[in-house]
């Protein structure tokens, strides 16, 4: 048999207009176009979707989690990047 | 997001594991974190859930077969379409949850194979005839009522692709359990002839239902470890009596008797008491004696066999067009 494994696409779905599509699941499919169909069929059936993404696995780079601290710790020590970090005075107001 | 490559199972497999390692991973489970797929996890850990996992999306897929056994002969088009949209979405959790065991280094294709070779298991109760229309309706009511109750813990598992395909699972379940419900319903206000039909219904399925939710806790081999690392939240004998005690007034709406002489209401402890589940019943099904068993693992084998020539067209499909796309680009450049 000369049959190969089908791919795996990861499927991102935007829910309404203006919001960002965010990643649901995926599906198996021989091609793109199968793999969209397969996403609508599968993750849009009950109105939850306008648009629909779909990529393959292999073209997704993830961060590694033992290189986490590395990666996301700064934002916590440089408190002047936060907006709290800056005094207003309380007679200017909200701002 | 899943990728495949990150996933590929630890080259230290095998080898002891550790202990620093695992008691970080368990600190982690304590404190309610979240485990993702690229994150470390114990090699007990990840064989366990691919094997719950896997079970559960096979349950799925052979689920279809007793409930598709009775599209072509629903009594109202009303009743044909919801079945047709049931029997979609079941198919639609297994696709959710095949995924999610992806995510743990398998594919899906391994997974295939394990079920058709009889290597996996699927639920006990899809092992069961459905004889007539009513069975469709108890399937709603008390198959996938005691599939809530398994499941509904399990958006809470530990892990992170599990829990929320069982989010999505819960949410369609739980509709089906209500048409199951309304289906009955309808039947036993209808006449006496209906009514009987549902209750011989019942009669069928009570037990295969309690079935479910596996061995007692005395027996069960998977307990205690996965407890501990938070893959399940209840005993099987905990979510048996939390089913048991919600049904029970559902059946007496329904004007219909539990096939349970030894049930009676506690009421110091407000818990139902029933009697013993057949085990030995229990064992002939899980080995593969049961009324079906043959039979939905035969139906399962010939869709797939018969099936190779169009997935082998559609990849050959896909190869040639890519082939094409390459082509046209080099003759642009």
């Amino acid at each position: 048999m000369t049959e190969k494994t089908t791919p795996l696409w990861e499927v991102f779905i935007r829910s309404r207009t203006g919001m960002a599509h965010r990643h649901c699941g995926s599906v198996h499919a021989g091609d793109a176009e199968m793999a969209l169909q397969a996403a609508r069929d599968v993750y849009t059936r009950r109105g939850e979707g306008l648009s629909i993404w779909v990529v393959p696995s292999a073209e997704i780079i993830a961060s590694d989690p033992a290189q986490k601290d590395e990666m996301f710790e700064p934002t916590a020590s440089k408190i002047y990047r936060h907006p709290t970090f800056y005094e207003i005075p309380e007679e200017v107001g909200n701002m | 997001m899943y990728t495949q490559a990150l996933n590929a199972r630890d080259t230290e497999a095998g080898a002891v594991e550790d202990a620093d390692r695992v008691a970080a991973f368990q600190a982690r489970v304590d404190a309610e974190e979240k485990i993702e797929p690229n994150d470390w996890m114990p090699e007990g850990y990840r064989k366990t859930l691919v094997r719950q996992i896997s079970q559960h999306a096979h349950s799925e897929i052979v689920g279809m077969l007793p409930e598709g056994n009775w599209i072509s002969r629903a009594p109202t088009l009303k009743r044909k379409a919801a079945l047709l949209a049931k029997v979609q979405d079941e198919g639609g959790h297994g696709l959710y949850l095949y995924s999610a065991a992806e995510t743990l280094g398998v594919s899906r294709e391994e997974l295939t194979e394990q079920l058709l070779s009889g290597k996996a298991k699927y639920s006990s109760i899809f092992n069961y005839p459905t004889l007539t229309w009513a069975d469709i309706g108890a399937i709603g009511w008390l198959v996938d009522g005691a599939a809530i109750m398994n499941q509904i813990p399990l958006c809470r598992c530990s892990f992170g692709p599990y829990s929320r395909a069982m989010i999505r699972v819960c949410k369609e379940e739980s509709f089906h359990q209500r048409q199951g419900y309304e289906l009955l319903l309808e039947m036993v206000r209808s006449s006496e002839e209906q009514k009987e039909m549902v209750q011989d219904a019942l009669n069928r399925w009570w037990w295969p239902s309690l079935m479910m939710f596996g061995p007692s806790d005395t027996d069960s081999q998977h307990s205690a470890q996965s407890m501990a690392w938070k893959i399940k939240r209840f005993t099987n004998d905990e979510l048996r009596q939390k089913f048991v005690d919600a049904t029970v007034p559902q059946a007496h709406y329904l004007g219909l008797t539990i096939p349970d002489d030894k049930l009676s209401f506690n009421e110091a402890t407000g818990h139902w008491e029933f009697g013993e589940i057949d085990w030995d019943e229990f064992m002939r099904v899980i080995a593969g004696n049961g009324p079906c068993n043959r039979e939905r693992l035969a139906a399962r084998k010939k869709a797939h066999a018969d099936g190779a020539w169009v997935r082998e067209a559609a990849i050959a499909y896909s190869r040639k067009r890519a082939d094409r796309r390459e082509a046209a680009r080099h003759a642009a450049e």
